[in-house]
């Protein structure tokens, strides 16, 4: 091969991006044109995304990032009391979703969470109590992603509860989630009425102990390969986990059945507990996904997204390369079918560390996957498709094992990479359930949201800041 | 040797993905001959010519599938049933456009399908674009000016390392493999390698080539820039290595408008160190002109320099006064002005000027908020007009770039303009840079243009030198 020898000798095939005359100059030479529909980058992200794109190490970085986020290789291997095994979760601390919160900036359901959790740890007596220990600050509040962990809606932990275990075996990486309440009034959407509270101590009596034993009994559950097959029945791995969640119970099946932890009875009202919820394989999902992106994260100039979550309040996301910062914007309100007669005045702002689904390539990422999803969150199977199809503008890879079968088994868009957010304009889509703006309403609908712009401009022009500021010192 | 066919009754395709599915069968093993279509009359001849039996399929209409297959044994047309269904199936499914893929936003999205990326961006964003294309491995012209000298250096050292190469920034014209980028005059490929910081000098060289029976396979703009201190000819000087390296280029010429000196060394260095005989056009220096430079290039081609094509003005006499160049292509108006310069003194290069001026429209004074004049002939059109209503200027010199990307029919606008101006008594001479095989038809527009009164040259020098001698005529007499 010579030099420039493709260049000189090959029949070109051309991409071409901005004046439509030029491309069609080339159509009527008959020459292959692939045009790119251009548009402006993002308001005030143009310099930072020159910067980033002249430094190789952004390019190396991401390289490294989205492999590590790749090969990680969760197993569920137990469920235990969070005060015994999340980090930091000692004395008076509940964890929460989303970004960083005060009690003051907490949204209804957030704060109807949190004085649930306050009943539940029996450290006040009645919700007025509650509220007021809160408001004097007698717990401290920390994000789960800060802890290893991660929690849906109001993703409030509070030491009794227990958790999913979900390790890598490969490396050691472990990370944490609650086990799901089911639908109705529950704790994460923000009720705390005596019924909530009553099922979480069952939950940590029961449910806890049962499915752990089963969990030791059976060997670890590989998460991956679970996943992957329950995309193929029809789950996004966010809104809709019947198959995972099936699945899940059929792999512990036996072992439920064996156990001596709990009496007959209570061993199958664990089985009907799980049977009854869709969604008990939501927080399986999660947990998998934290110690997916925890692996991913802090890899120096990386533009890979690490967390997407929100607290109701804000939205907030962090990126690989950027240490833990969080980039923040309002949290917007999700588009959606509204249970009843709830309607968008009755919805909260955009709530839960659930979006790590989409983090890693399931949730709307994987609607294609997914058709029966609009059933529940709106839309049509066609959009659903399109969704995720969009999805692969603003992604690094595409999964080796998370596969859509209408896509010809293509893997699912991965890796959300923030300076293509900001270039394209694309936002990632997330399907979510819609909490009810007043504590203790629980959920008023499920639908579709987009994360917002700003965060990832910001996130961009942050990393551009770090890139030129090491390049200088 | 067994002939299978199969009627699928109300069975649609079209017929690029029978031709496709064809083609597939066909080069199927063991398959001897293969026809997928639908049976229309023409297609059921077909069939019958080619050997198969038309009982087979006298009931078929023309809204009935036929799949004929002549194949070694059976397992042979089982395996190409096997392969149709792929290429009938598969399409389909992706065709849904439920399935369509969204369109795409950054050259990333698809250069995995490219070799090359044409981008044409503002300036500002052009490098974010073109480092895209560079990281997917894709060669890249940036027709986009305004991109800064660092962002540009960067890229040409980028491609360097991977290499590729970087066209431009601001680079109008080039010919990879003999398809046409941006502005671009249709010729055919031959023994000519250009490398070139002229947009427009490129054009003239391929027309003037083209019109000597000459080809260009690869003429490989670099930007305006490339000449520059500051990117020390990097194009340039890759672009001419390879071209050197290249068995199929005989001549090289490297054309330019006038560049750094001590970057034009080292490319004059670069070229005599060539194996390939290369001819340098630094426009600007002493008695070069492009027409020379194709005349040199014809000698070392063992050719002869042929007279370039020219259409005299229809009446010879015009009023006195001052010359006016309107220039849309900047090399072309270089060009001029250096020959201009020479027989009449000095030439203005701003419109204000009251004495004799030559201006470049495609300058970026002239091209803010509009598309560039070759593209765009308005505010050429309108000093077109006001040249000819001015008794001070006796001669208009103006150029007409034909080609891939220029105006579908420049002549038709400036015939009536022209055709004032000569009634005015102003004498309008054409420099058409242009070929036969250019979609606007050289030729034709030639005829258009000396119908209105202009007298027409294919060699942008000899329009030149006609019109200087037209003022000096009148400054003599």
């Amino acid at each position: 091969m010579g030099e420039l020898e493709r260049l000189l000798h090959a029949e070109p095939v051309v991409v071409t991006a901005g004046i439509e005359v030029l491309a069609a100059a080339l159509g009527a030479q008959s020459v292959a044109v692939h045009r790119i529909d251009w548009r402006p980058p993002f308001g005030g992200t143009e310099v930072a995304l020159a910067g980033l794109a002249a430094s190789p190490k952004v390019a190396e970085a991401n390289e490294i990032a989205i492999a590590r986020l790749l090969e990680v290789r969760p197993h569920l291997v137990d469920v235990l009391p969070a005060g015994e095994v999340v980090p930091g979760l000692a004395g008076r601390t509940f964890l929460h979703a989303g970004p960083p919160l005060s009690w003051e900036q907490a949204s209804g359901p957030m704060r109807g969470a949190l004085i649930g959790a306050m009943l539940y740890e029996r450290l006040a007596a009645t919700p007025e109590e509650a509220a007021s220990k809160l408001a004097a600050g007698g717990v401290e509040l920390s994000p789960c992603h800060h802890h290893r962990a991660a929690g849906p809606m109001a993703g409030v932990i509070s030491p009794s509860m227990p958790v999913l275990v979900v390790e890598n075996p490969a490396t050691g990486g472990v990370a944490y989630s609650t086990l799901n309440e089911g639908l109705g009034k529950v704790l994460r959407y923000g009720a705390y009425a005596p019924e909530v509270i009553d099922r979480l101590r069952w939950m940590e009596r029961v449910l806890g102990p049962v499915i752990g034993d089963a969990l030791r009994r059976s060997g670890p559950l590989d998460l991956r390969s679970l996943i992957a097959q329950a995309l193929q029945m029809g789950d996004d791995g966010h809104n809709r986990n019947r198959a995972g969640t099936s699945l899940l119970l059929r792999a512990i099946g036996a072992a439920l059945v064996e156990s001596d932890v709990a009496t007959v009875a209570d061993r199958s009202a664990v089985y009907s507990f799980v049977d009854s919820n869709d969604h008990f394989m939501l927080n399986v999902v999660m947990a998998a996904g934290k110690l997916i992106v925890d692996a991913a994260s802090g890899i120096e100039y990386s533009s890979l997204v690490t967390t997407m979550a929100r607290n109701g309040t804000e939205f907030g996301i962090r990126v690989s390369g950027t240490g833990g910062r969080w980039f923040t914007a309002p949290a917007p309100v999700v588009d959606g079918l509204y249970l009843g007669s709830f309607t968008a005045d009755d919805a909260n702002p955009d709530i839960g560390d659930s979006a790590i689904t989409e983090t890693i390539g399931l949730g709307g990422f994987a609607m294609a996957a997914s058709p029966a999803i609009v059933g529940f969150v709106g839309g049509t199977a066609a959009g659903a498709v399109q969704r995720t199809l969009a999805m692969y503008e603003i992604t690094m890879a595409e999964h080796p094992s998370y596969q859509i079968p209408i896509l010809e088994f293509r893997g699912t868009p991965t890796g959300i990479d923030a300076t293509l957010v900001a270039r394209t304009g694309v936002l990632p889509q997330i399907n979510t359930g819609i909490a009810g703006k007043e504590a203790g309403v629980g959920m008023v609908g499920a639908g579709l949201v987009e994360a917002p712009m700003e965060c990832f401009a910001d996130a961009v022009k942050s990393l551009a800041r770090r890139l030129s500021d090491d390049a200088a010192a | 040797m067994i002939d299978n066919v199969e009627v699928r009754r109300g069975t649609y395709h079209d017929s690029v993905r029978l031709m496709q599915a064809s083609r597939a069968l066909q080069q199927a093993a063991g398959v001897e001959e293969a026809l997928v279509a639908m049976a229309t009359d023409l297609n059921c001849d077909l069939l019958a010519e080619m050997g198969f039996d038309p009982e087979a399929i006298a009931a078929a209409g023309p809204n009935d599938l036929i799949i004929a297959v002549r194949a070694v044994d059976e397992p042979a047309v089982a395996h190409a049933r096997l392969i149709l269904q792929e290429a009938l199936v598969a399409k389909a499914v992706r065709d849904s456009p439920m399935l369509a893929t969204p369109a795409a936003h950054v050259i990333g999205s698809v250069a995995s399908e490219a070799t090359l990326a044409l981008i044409s961006v503002p300036g500002e964003h052009a490098f974010v674009e073109a480092m895209d294309a560079l990281r997917h491995g894709l060669d890249v012209m940036v027709f986009s000016d305004n991109v800064p000298i660092a962002q540009e250096v960067q890229l040409k050292r980028s491609a360097d390392r991977l290499g590729l190469l970087v066209m431009g920034p601001d680079c109008g014209t080039a010919i990879v493999n003999g398809v046409g980028l941006g502005f671009a005059n249709v010729v055919q490929p031959g023994p000519v390698g250009i490398v070139g910081a002229a947009g427009t000098g490129i054009q003239q060289l391929c027309c003037l080539l083209d019109d000597a029976g000459v080809g260009v396979r690869n003429a490989l703009g670099t930007g305006s820039h490339d000449l520059s201190v500051e990117v020390g000819g990097l194009s340039t000087l890759r672009g001419l290595e390879a071209l050197d390296a290249d068995p199929s280029t005989e001549v090289l010429i490297v054309a330019s408008k006038p560049p750094a000196p001590e970057v034009a060394e080292r490319v004059r260095a670069a070229a005599a160190e060539c194996v390939t005989p290369t001819v340098l056009a630094y426009l600007g220096e002493e008695g070069v002109t492009l027409e020379g430079a194709v005349g040199r290039t014809l000698d070392l081609l063992g050719k002869a320099v042929p007279a370039y094509a020219s259409w005299p003005a229809p009446t010879d006499g015009h009023r006195p006064g001052v010359l006016r160049g309107l220039f849309s292509g900047g090399s072309l108006g270089s060009e001029a002005v250096g020959l201009a310069v020479g027989a009449l003194g000095e030439v203005g290069r701003e419109e204000r000027g009251a004495g004799h001026t030559i201006i470049d429209y495609g300058e970026d004074e002239y091209t803010r908020g509009r598309a560039h004049p070759m593209i765009d002939q308005r505010l050429r059109l309108q000093r077109l007009a006001a040249a000819g209503r001015d008794s001070r200027v006796g001669v208009i010199l103006l150029d007409v770039v034909l080609g891939h990307g220029a105006h579908p029919d420049p002549a038709s606008e400036l015939a009536p303009v022209i055709a004032d101006a000569a009634a005015e008594g102003a004498a309008v001479v054409v420099s058409l840079c242009g070929t036969n095989g250019d979609p606007q038809d050289r030729d034709r527009q030639a005829r258009v243009l000396n119908e209105a009164g202009a007298a027409v040259w294919l060699s942008n020098a000899a329009a030149a030198r006609h019109a200087v001698s037209m003022v000096d005529e009148v400054a003599d007499g």
